[in-house]
């Protein structure tokens, strides 16, 4: 549980601190519980000054004054712009293609950006049964951009899903683009031991940057597939001293999520 | 006509063995005390219906209230599992749980179409998704109006009982709530049957004052039970807060039966009301739970005598 390593900063923070540069320019954001609500604070403080949280909860530019446990805290009501009912949350925000971009992760995810948060093993006799969609299968298919951030494992980066419940790209970005979707896939996937990707040409992840002190190696002890590489495969820009700051004094100066 | 009543006259009258039940309530507004008051009444073989089936589903399934449960995402919000709607889909174990699952946008919409009257509802959700595949009452369809779009459409719910919890309500049933709204008005127009439990009754004369706040007029509503923080550990706006805190616990209790089984023994079957609950949870968690202060600017309705 340790925060800071060698480094200074620990492996949740630096996810943090990558995904919030993700969302430079952003203005409407859906947003998770957890770290994703986290990164979207952070980024609001950083890169997206305009940045609008959205919750599935029915609530348009929240402006939590603590950090939520749950999706549905009082504190994301409290100075809100609009509370709305979750039908027009659902119809008239998400999709009617408002969302620019959201946040999702899941237990398991293939190559191409498809998420799995139903279950492990058979639907009918599951080993693990998961929580089900909520809204990420209409949120992967509406929001302009589907952000990903989940810790990288054997199990949960996997060749082939137990069950497919969020779309993500296809394979085939022909039939992609055919889709008429307002997104079609993930634009990027955060983890504990790099950033990625998605190839225009495949719609495949493709590695974009190591963080600091990962190797290759521990990238491929991390998934069930052989990971494509960028050309110009780069490092993670450690987070700033006003990153970390706005983290540690800020956003959750208890450590919940972040050590 | 005052419509006011117990929790217990209300639910021994309008919940009905093999009844499907709908207790709506996103994180908001979640009636814990009718959850409770159907699990000491030993109701059985019910349809529960939840976007968000939650602490309080987890309680009802794990004391055998229902035999099936219609759902969009399974869990303790922020902090994990529901272990005991786990064990039976995962192990039978009781018995085995019948599942119907949507995405929450499918379950609102189910609910848009029951109200509404509607045969099916269409949406833009499902595309190249397992869930269709698993479920086949969401049902692809092509647009009759020749453009080619498709849709998935899902079937009206229709409840014949929707528990609504609301901050206030007049005694006939004029229901007032703010804060997140979730679907509760769409699942209670839905309902046969809809409970209205209210932290307050309030005079007609408030609802009239600032009717835009009203999701439901007394005419849909069958019983008012007040009940003062019936939602706990779930929370009313402006009233008490989310008890955090309860939600972490429960973790435990809810991975082992024995742990279950006792607290439903001690803090459900062992008391008679909701009231007592609130007493034996004790003065000192009530006053953590409330909220400061933050009221709302004034609107002017006009006067048009």
């Amino acid at each position: 549980m340790s925060g800071d390593g060698e480094l200074g900063y620990s492996k949740n923070e630096i996810m943090i601190a990558a995904s919030a540069r993700t969302l430079a320019g952003e203005r409407i954001c859906f947003v998770g519980v957890g770290l994703p609500n986290i990164v979207c604070n952070l980024a609001q403080r950083t890169v997206a000054p305009d940045l609008q949280l959205v919750y599935e909860a029915g609530v348009f530019g929240a402006r939590p004054a603590r950090l939520p446990l749950s999706i549905g805290d009082p504190s994301l009501v409290t100075g809100s712009t609009a509370v709305t009912s979750m039908f027009e949350l659902f119809a008239f925000y998400l999709q009617a293609g408002l969302i620019d971009a959201a946040f999702l992760g899941g237990a398991q995810i293939d190559r191409f950006g498809n998420l799995n948060t139903t279950v492990i093993g058979e639907y009918r006799s599951p080993k693990v049964r998961l929580p089900g969609s909520g809204g990420a299968c209409e949120i992967a298919i509406h929001a302009r951009k589907v952000l990903v951030i989940m810790r990288q494992a054997q199990r949960s980066f996997v060749e082939r899903l137990h069950f497919r419940t969020s779309p993500g790209h296809s394979g085939d970005p022909e039939h992609d683009r055919a889709r008429g979707w307002f997104g079609s896939g993930p634009t990027s996937v955060v983890t504990d031991l790099g950033t990625y990707g998605f190839d225009e040409a495949t719609g495949e992840m493709t590695l974009l940057t190591l963080h600091p002190g990962v190797t290759l190696d521990e990238v491929r002890a991390n998934m069930g597939w052989e990971p494509k590489l960028a050309e110009d495969l780069g490092e993670t820009p450690p987070p700033t001293d006003e990153e970390l700051r706005l983290i540690r004094e800020e956003l959750d100066p208890e450590g919940i999520y972040t050590r | 006509m005052s419509k006011v009543a117990t929790m217990r006259d209300a639910v021994a009258e309008l919940v009905r063995d093999g009844d499907t039940v709908a207790i709506e309530g996103f994180t908001h507004l979640i009636c814990f005390a009718a959850g409770h008051e159907i699990i000491r009444q030993r109701k059985r073989d019910l349809t529960l219906c939840r976007l968000t089936p939650d602490v309080i589903y987890d309680q009802m399934i794990g004391a055998g209230v229902a035999r099936k449960l219609v759902f969009s995402w399974l869990g303790n919000p922020g902090v994990g599992s529901l272990h005991a709607v786990r064990r039976r889909i995962e192990h039978a174990d009781p018995e085995p749980l019948e599942i119907e699952e949507y995405s929450h946008f499918g379950m609102v919409c189910r609910y848009v179409a029951g109200a509404a009257n509607l045969p099916f509802f269409p949406i833009r959700s499902y595309y190249e998704s397992d869930i269709p595949r698993v479920n086949p009452n969401i049902k692809p369809m092509r647009s009759p109006y020749g453009d080619g779009t498709e849709v998935y459409v899902v079937p009206p719910l229709r409840p014949d009982v929707t528990i609504v919890h609301a901050q206030r309500a007049t005694a006939e049933g004029d229901t007032q709530i703010w804060g997140l709204m979730g679907c509760q008005k769409e699942a209670a127009f839905a309902a046969d049957r809809v409970i209205v439990v209210c932290e307050e009754i309030v005079d007609e004369a408030v609802v009239r004052r600032d009717p835009n706040r009203t999701v439901l007029p007394g005419v849909v509503v069958d019983a008012v039970v007040p009940e003062p923080f019936g939602c706990h550990p779930s929370y009313a706006q402006g009233y008490y807060d989310r008890d955090n805190a309860f939600y972490l616990e429960w973790e435990n209790v809810s991975r082992d039966p024995e742990a279950l089984e006792a607290w439903l023994k001690e803090w459900v079957y062992e008391l008679e009301s909701h009231a007592e609950y609130v007493e034996k949870m004790g003065a000192e968690r009530w006053e953590r739970l409330k909220p400061g202060v933050a009221t709302s600017g004034e609107v002017n309705y006009g006067d048009y005598s």
